[in-house]
């Protein structure tokens, strides 16, 4: 057992048992914590997978950017003594099953597939050079066209967020 | 210019011969987790015992001067009464991230720490990505910011957070910008070669008037994403008694003050090394004589210079300003220095492609 392998499964552990608490906790403000501890176990794992920049793009959005933004909508909407209510039996069914059937299906696929071996042991990391200048290619793997998508996107969230905010 | 890699390797094959890899590996990660804490404690000790003198001097005082010869003995007692101080939980507060959110600020400042380049052979997390890394690392504080202020279960604690959050938030985009800027010129992400690569100059003389306007978005940024000087209204203790820690007693309220202290330190030390070259001398082209005298001042003596001077710089600025208001911090942001930096950006990618810099 090498070094990485406990590492892996420390982190798996953290992710799962953080994933349960996120979901089960009744207060929305612990929910949004845990899942914050969730994308940090995520980012520890593309850092040992030798993904800097996936990790550092990972920490940024989403520790930084959106739970940023959970945490501050949650700050201005919600009281400190808010606390869920216990589940509906119906809907607790409906939510079992949902689980069971997305576990069913990451089992089968993870049985399905045939991994292959890898050939370099020790991660590596991508220069951002080649990251950088794949990211704006439009070449064959080229990803300029999901780029200018996403600004599109983006940019519609812009103005409808002026168009919801805007003084009549 | 002594290398501590040398230091380090040796260190490793030592290891190596007593032990497995995985487990040198885990020692040395140990060790440099515990070196980093220590270093950590020292310079906050340092920190604040400059910030008293230095706002003594701009205040026509003279400071601590009782405890110690100058009053040097003064922080540590300081530091041993806060850690004596019974930790008071208030009626409630949600205790669990009541508990976490100080570690939270602490886990965001030891990452972006952790980058810091003090000389050459020792940097901690040295990635390809690392100026990138450091800026995602360090908006990881502002959580536990939030948190801190939420979970306090107190209305000055709340506003407090509220108005850190939108102030860090931010300024963020400006500091971050201006580091782009000084990326677009260096034509590296990794900070290690970012530093070698100051070898011809530093980057504030070469990149000239871009540099310089990046250098001060930078430190007015900095202060802001500190919460200090004039842009200290998350804690303004005349309106807010103190902001987001209102309730944490004894080290609760420590680290908070550690932190503080640290980002500062952090914030002059990027500073140090992406505008002023980080552990490079002094090195003047055509001066051969002059360059190989600088060479002798070892690494880390250059880049805690040039760090404690930027931090000098940030605390002459706290002290001569008076407090903004919210809305005046906001507009001063979004109106003025976001465009400016923009357009910085802009004129850099131009001078850098025109080949019009040193």
């Amino acid at each position: 057992m090498t070094l990485e392998t406990v590492v892996f499964y420390f982190l798996a552990a953290f992710i799962a048992v953080c994933s349960v608490l996120t979901v089960t906790t009744n207060r929305i403000m612990r929910a949004a914590t845990c899942l914050l501890l969730v994308l940090f176990g995520t980012a520890g794992i593309y850092f040992l997978l030798g993904y800097t920049f996936l990790g550092s793009v990972q920490i940024m959005v989403y520790a930084g950017g959106i739970v940023v933004l959970y945490v501050f909508s949650i700050l201005l909407t919600s009281g400190q003594g808010d606390v869920a209510e216990g589940l509906k039996r119906d809907k607790f069914l409906a939510g079992l099953a949902a689980a069971i059937a997305g576990a069913g299906i990451v089992v089968f696929i993870t049985l399905k597939h045939k991994f292959l071996a890898p050939t370099e042991l020790l991660p590596t990391e991508i220069n951002i050079k080649l990251i950088g200048q794949q990211m704006l290619s439009g070449d064959k793997y080229g990803y300029l066209l999901p780029f200018e998508a996403v600004s599109v996107l983006l940019l519609a969230c812009i103005v409808g967020g002026i168009l919801i905010a805007r003084k009549r | 210019m002594f290398d501590f890699s040398i230091v380090t390797n040796w260190i490793h094959e030592w290891l190596l011969s007593l032990m497995p890899e995985g487990w040198a590996i885990f020692v040395e990660c140990v060790a440099v987790g515990i070196g980093i804490i220590l270093l950590y404690a020292l310079l906050a000790i340092i920190l604040i015992f400059m910030e008293r003198k230095v706002c003594a001097a701009f205040q026509c005082r003279l400071g601590p001067t009782r405890v110690g010869p100058w009053g040097t003995i003064q922080v540590i007692c300081d530091v041993l009464k806060m850690l004596t101080k019974e930790i008071f939980t208030p009626k409630g507060v949600d205790k669990k991230l009541y508990n976490l959110a100080p570690y939270m600020i602490l886990l965001a400042s030891f990452l972006t720490f952790a980058c810091l380049p003090v000389s050459k052979g020792l940097e901690v997390l040295d990635f390809n990505v690392g100026i990138f890394f450091l800026l995602a690392a360090s908006s990881i504080g502002v959580v536990g910011i939030l948190l801190a202020g939420w979970s306090s279960n107190n209305k000055f604690s709340i506003i407090g957070a509220m108005r850190s959050g939108a102030q860090i938030i931010s300024y963020e985009l400006s500091a971050g910008m201006a580091i782009l800027t000084m990326v677009v010129l260096a034509g590296t992400m990794q900070i290690s070669e970012m530093v070698s690569g100051q070898a011809s100059g530093w980057l504030i003389f070469t990149g000239h008037i871009p540099a310089l306007i990046a250098f001060v978005i930078y430190l007015i940024a900095g202060n802001a994403e500190c919460n200090r000087g004039p842009f200290d209204l998350p804690e303004a203790e005349s309106e807010l008694t103190a902001g987001y820690h209102t309730e944490y007693s004894g080290m609760g309220f420590g680290f908070f003050y550690l932190a503080e202290y640290l980002n500062l330190f952090i914030v002059a030390a990027i500073a140090a090394t992406v505008f002023l070259g980080g552990w490079m001398p002094l090195h003047i082209p055509g001066l051969d004589g002059f360059n190989t005298v600088m060479d002798y001042i070892p690494g880390f003596v250059w880049y805690f210079g040039k760090a404690f001077f930027v931090v000098f710089l940030m605390m002459w600025m706290r002290w001569s300003f008076p407090r903004l208001r919210i809305d005046q911090i906001l507009a001063l942001e979004w109106k003025y220095l976001v465009p400016i930096s923009m357009v910085n950006l802009l004129l850099m990618a131009v001078i850098v492609t025109l080949g019009w810099h040193f």
